[in-house]
């Protein structure tokens, strides 16, 4: 087993782990972070694949879009989490109210 | 191996063996302030220990530099931080532990 | 040699097993907390995954934006939460195993799909290699953000900006702290903040030949913003207006302005290689100053305004 095979393993757990926590959990804050823990398993998974290469230098186009990558999780993060607070202002609790029980 | 490479591991290991005893107060000490106290002395003198057995090996005394900025960035932060929860959990009336 | 290889996927094991240990902790914490805590320590370890993957750069990235950035912007999210939601119990989880077992599969399916992967794919590595001599820089993945693929870079502060105005619109903005700030604090600032500033500016230059660039740099920048909002100095009383929106916009209206002449010239962001170096610094000024303004307004997380407006 190589490295490249080991990480990019551990970056599918990860992925299908905030899978699973996304689809389970109703906190929406619970949700932002199954997304975010979802994107460095794929971000993982990329940097993986990278190392593939038969020089000792990694690949760097999947390098330089995960930086990208991390950069847009951050700014999608912030307005996710500014519109988990207006909903929980609205709601008085930060879950997205289910209408068929309504 | 020479005597600076001994020096060096030997360094580490010291450095490694803190890191250990902080990190068992960290999870055996009985509350907030004594768990504090066991994390920061122990981490600080331990990254210090690491950082003298690295600077043993680096190749240029602006390596030397870095590494040393490095350790005062964790002194300062550390110190400031342990204070700030501390005087936090004080303020919100977590009580010290008495035996 | 053998003994140094088996400890190294040793400790390559033992890290990802920790990072998934510490997902499913962080994920399924009763203590919404906790569970913030765990996620910086979760990105700690991700940026220590990074280093071991052989890509510095996406570990300081990690480090400052992943960890640290976002580590803030959750803790003060947390806090604008009523109190009563932040330790909720968990769903019924007795009803998912038909999810747990989809899950599986499909986890098992990307395995092995990753795993019958040829074992070696160069992917682009050998036409960088061969195209850095003209790129102006010496750190490849400086080279692909800013010049070989800049109109990623340049769509990407796109998004800053558009998450942004989005938090703009919707944010609201909070009386001013309870409690004053301890001379502590203000002690600790007035050292990091000089210090702070000057990590990003080497961050930036090394960047052309090192581990680095505008993104890091832009983050430890911000960084610093976020630690003098947390201080109480009023930046965002001193940062308004007109003087905001220049410094918001800096960096995309460089990139729009260089496409837009390299365009007439001869392709979309194909430099000139002799001034490719120094039009790539010119990129990396502007755009580290936008990132940090932006990082640290969607930590502000409401829009300052001017004493002119009304509120």
């Amino acid at each position: 087993m190589n490295t490249a095979l080991l990480y990019s393993l551990v970056g599918i757990g990860l992925f299908s782990l905030g899978l699973y926590a996304l689809i389970v959990h109703a906190h929406l804050l619970r949700k932002i972070l199954a997304i975010n823990v979802m994107g460095s398993g794929v971000f993982l998974l990329l940097i993986a694949l990278a190392k593939r290469t038969a020089t000792p230098l990694p690949d760097a186009v999947p390098h330089a879009m995960v930086i990208t990558g991390i950069v847009v999780t951050v700014a999608a993060t912030a307005l996710a989490l500014t519109l988990m607070v207006r909903v929980a202002m609205e709601n008085h609790r930060a879950e997205l109210s289910d209408q068929s029980q309504e | 191996m020479s005597a600076s490479d001994y020096l060096s591991v030997a360094l580490l290991i010291t450095g490694a063996v803190f890191f250990l005893a902080g990190t068992v107060g960290l999870l055996r000490f009985p509350d907030l302030y004594t768990r504090l106290h066991a994390l920061t002395k122990a981490d600080n003198v331990g990254l210090g220990l690491m950082i003298a057995g690295l600077a043993l090996q680096a190749e240029s005394w602006a390596v030397v530099g870095k590494l040393l900025l490095i350790w005062g960035l964790v002194l300062l932060a550390g110190a400031g931080v342990a204070h700030l929860i501390a005087s936090g959990a004080l303020k919100q009336g977590v009580r010290p532990w008495k035996k | 040699m053998e003994k140094v290889t088996l400890l190294i996927m040793l400790f390559d094991l033992l890290l990802g097993l920790g990072l998934l240990w510490l997902a499913w902790q962080l994920l399924e914490s009763r203590n919404l907390f906790k569970a913030v805590v765990l996620f910086v320590a979760f990105g700690l370890l991700m940026a220590l995954a990074w280093v071991r993957l052989d890509a510095p750069d996406v570990a300081l990235a990690e480090a400052a934006i992943g960890a640290g950035l976002t580590g803030a912007l959750l803790m003060a999210a947390l806090a604008k939460l009523p109190s009563r939601d932040k330790s909720e119990p968990l769903a019924d989880e007795k009803g998912h195993w038909l999810l747990r077992l989809a899950l599986l599969l499909v986890a098992a399916g990307l395995g092995y799909v990753v795993h019958s992967l040829p074992e070696s794919a160069p992917g682009l590595s050998a036409e960088i290699a061969n195209n850095l001599a003209s790129s102006g820089v010496n750190n490849p993945v400086t080279a692909v953000l800013l010049n070989f693929r800049g109109y990623d870079t340049l769509l990407e502060l796109m998004v800053l900006m558009l998450a942004l105005l989005g938090v703009w619109s919707l944010g609201i903005e909070r009386s001013t702290r309870e409690e004053p700030v301890g001379p502590v604090l203000t002690t600790l600032v007035q050292f990091l903040t000089p210090l702070l500033i000057l990590v990003a500016a080497y961050l930036l230059w090394a960047g052309a030949d090192a581990p680095g660039g505008a993104f890091q740099a832009g983050a430890v920048l911000a960084a610093a913003m976020v630690l003098l909002l947390l201080a109480g100095w009023p930046l965002q009383g001193l940062l308004t207006g007109v003087a905001l929106r220049l410094m918001l916009v800096a960096g995309p209206a460089t990139f729009v302005a260089l496409a837009g002449l390299t365009l007439l010239d001869a392709q979309l962001l194909a430099y000139p290689p002799q001034h490719a170096g120094k039009l790539i610094l010119l990129l990396e000024v502007a755009a580290t100053l936008s990132i940090a303004v932006t990082l640290a307004a969607l930590f502000l997380g409401y829009r300052p305004r001017t004493n002119k407006e009304p509120g």
